[in-house]
């Protein structure tokens, strides 16, 4: 059964969230879904732009008190 | 009260020493016990591999005896865990020991997993341990020109690294005369060149002006040796005749077998260390979690924190402090040039042009570090 798994990225500044989430998507199984926390406002931008260009699928973005929450699916 | 700290890298040699200072009393009366377990009687100044990879710091020079670096009073032994047993408070030991712990501390460290990139550890060259660094040297010594690509997985050690080593196979080729038959190229996994956004607003320019191409957004897939292609999962290939890699890393092995965390990173509490769901077991370092560098200064910083904390919890049953996330990288800038890095969960950092005085300051430092183990600097 496909999961979800939260990484919790705020405050990362190196290796940051990007860089989180492409480490977490190796341990993850397809699809699984993963939900990046991030309070990097470029993330809501950079995430998207490398799910697009990888080929995950990215289930939405939303911002609650200045963290965003990305949601994404492992999709190969 | 027994402290029980499992691994004797830089993390845990320095709060063993850190403790040590502050439990002095207690350790004399028998009230506190301080009890270390590592893999190894030796121990290796890792920042030390970049210089070795490219021939400017000799192999015997990255290692000190471990009983050596620590304070009288820690029991130290060569006998690494094998098994966990969190919910005795004991951990069993490959000599088949039982050790109980009031109190413990884990800081077992990572190590860079080439293997799992099919094609890459057979084709590439690295040097995060003193063998593949010495390989890498060697490799450099015999290279005649082409082109080099240095590539970069994630998470790895050292944040610093793929930009250090990029810098300094440069200036190492420059010195040879070879610039002309020498092409460099660069792949990051992110959008940027570095994942700090000011080092690569300074990075990126120096790039351009030493004639140093790169190519954001590759993340390795697999390496075809017969045809000296770097394959990336974002569908793009690169050709190579030598190929430098920053592998991914993972946690110790011994840490994933005994359910403790996912690819051997351990779920951690960002500010008070503690294992999550553990109010007696401590993570440093690597071995942590934590969306922060892999790098000695962490588990230097965080050590620092935990002896506080440890020393409190004993003396007033309380810990006195947060991790702030704290980490310094110095920054290699070339041969003779340097900046640094620091930062913590709230402020970025802001990185200044290289100076030939921050190098020194690095060299010299490359020798304090012994200091720094012993818990003094």
């Amino acid at each position: 059964m496909a999961e979800r798994k939260i990484i919790d990225a705020r405050g990362s500044f190196c290796p940051g969230p990007l860089m989180e989430l492409i480490a977490g998507m190796k341990m993850a199984s397809v699809g699984d879904e993963l939900e990046v926390l991030s309070s990097d406002k470029g993330s809501a931008t950079d995430v998207p732009e490398w799910i697009k260009k990888v080929g995950h699928e990215l289930i939405g973005t939303s911002e609650d008190n200045g963290v965003w929450h990305i949601v994404v699916r492992k999709a190969k | 009260m027994r402290i029980l700290i499992v691994g004797g890298g830089m993390g845990g040699t320095i709060l063993a020493n850190n403790l040590a200072r502050r439990l002095t009393t207690e350790l004399k009366s028998g009230k506190a016990r301080i009890t270390m377990l590592s893999a190894s009687d030796k121990h290796m100044y890792q920042p030390g591999l970049l210089y070795l990879a490219v021939g400017r710091i000799a192999p015997d020079e990255l290692y000190r005896d471990q009983a050596g670096l620590l304070e009288p009073g820690i029991e130290f032994h060569v006998d690494p865990v094998t098994e966990f047993k969190l919910d005795k408070n004991e951990v069993v030991t490959q000599g088949g020991k039982t050790h109980a712990y009031d109190i413990l501390v884990i800081a077992t460290g990572s190590r860079m997993t080439p293997e799992t990139i099919p094609g890459l550890a057979e084709n590439c060259e690295t040097f995060y341990t003193e063998a593949t660094a010495l390989k890498m040297f060697k490799r450099l010594r015999e290279f005649e020109g082409g082109k080099v690509v240095i590539t970069v997985g994630v998470p790895h050690k050292c944040p610093m690294a793929p930009l250090e080593i990029t810098f300094m196979l440069h200036d190492y080729f420059k010195d040879r005369g070879m610039l002309d038959k020498v092409k460099l190229h660069y792949t990051y996994p992110i959008g940027r060149i570095h994942s700090l956004e000011n080092v690569a607003k300074w990075a990126t320019p120096e790039f351009d002006r030493l004639g140093i191409t790169y190519e954001t957004l590759f993340n390795m897939k697999e390496v075809d040796g017969a045809n000296k292609i770097l394959k990336s999962e974002e569908g793009t290939e690169v050709n190579y005749d030598l190929l430098i890699a920053i592998p991914a890393h993972k946690g110790m092995e011994v840490i994933e077998k005994n359910g403790l965390g996912q690819n051997g990173w351990i779920p951690t509490h960002r500010h008070q260390l503690n294992m999550e769901g553990r109010s007696n077991v401590f993570v440093l370092g690597d071995t942590t979690n934590l969306p922060i560098s892999k790098a000695g200064s962490t588990a230097h910083f965080e050590a620092d924190t935990l002896g506080e904390n440890i020393a409190g919890m004993i003396k007033m049953g309380t810990p006195v402090r947060d991790y702030d996330g704290k980490v310094f990288c110095f920054i290699e800038a070339g041969k003779d040039r340097a900046t640094y890095a620091m930062f913590n969960y709230q402020n970025p950092p802001e990185p200044k042009a290289p100076t030939k005085a921050v190098h020194w300051f690095k060299m010299a430092y490359n020798k304090l570090y012994w200091v720094s183990a012993r818990g003094l600097l």
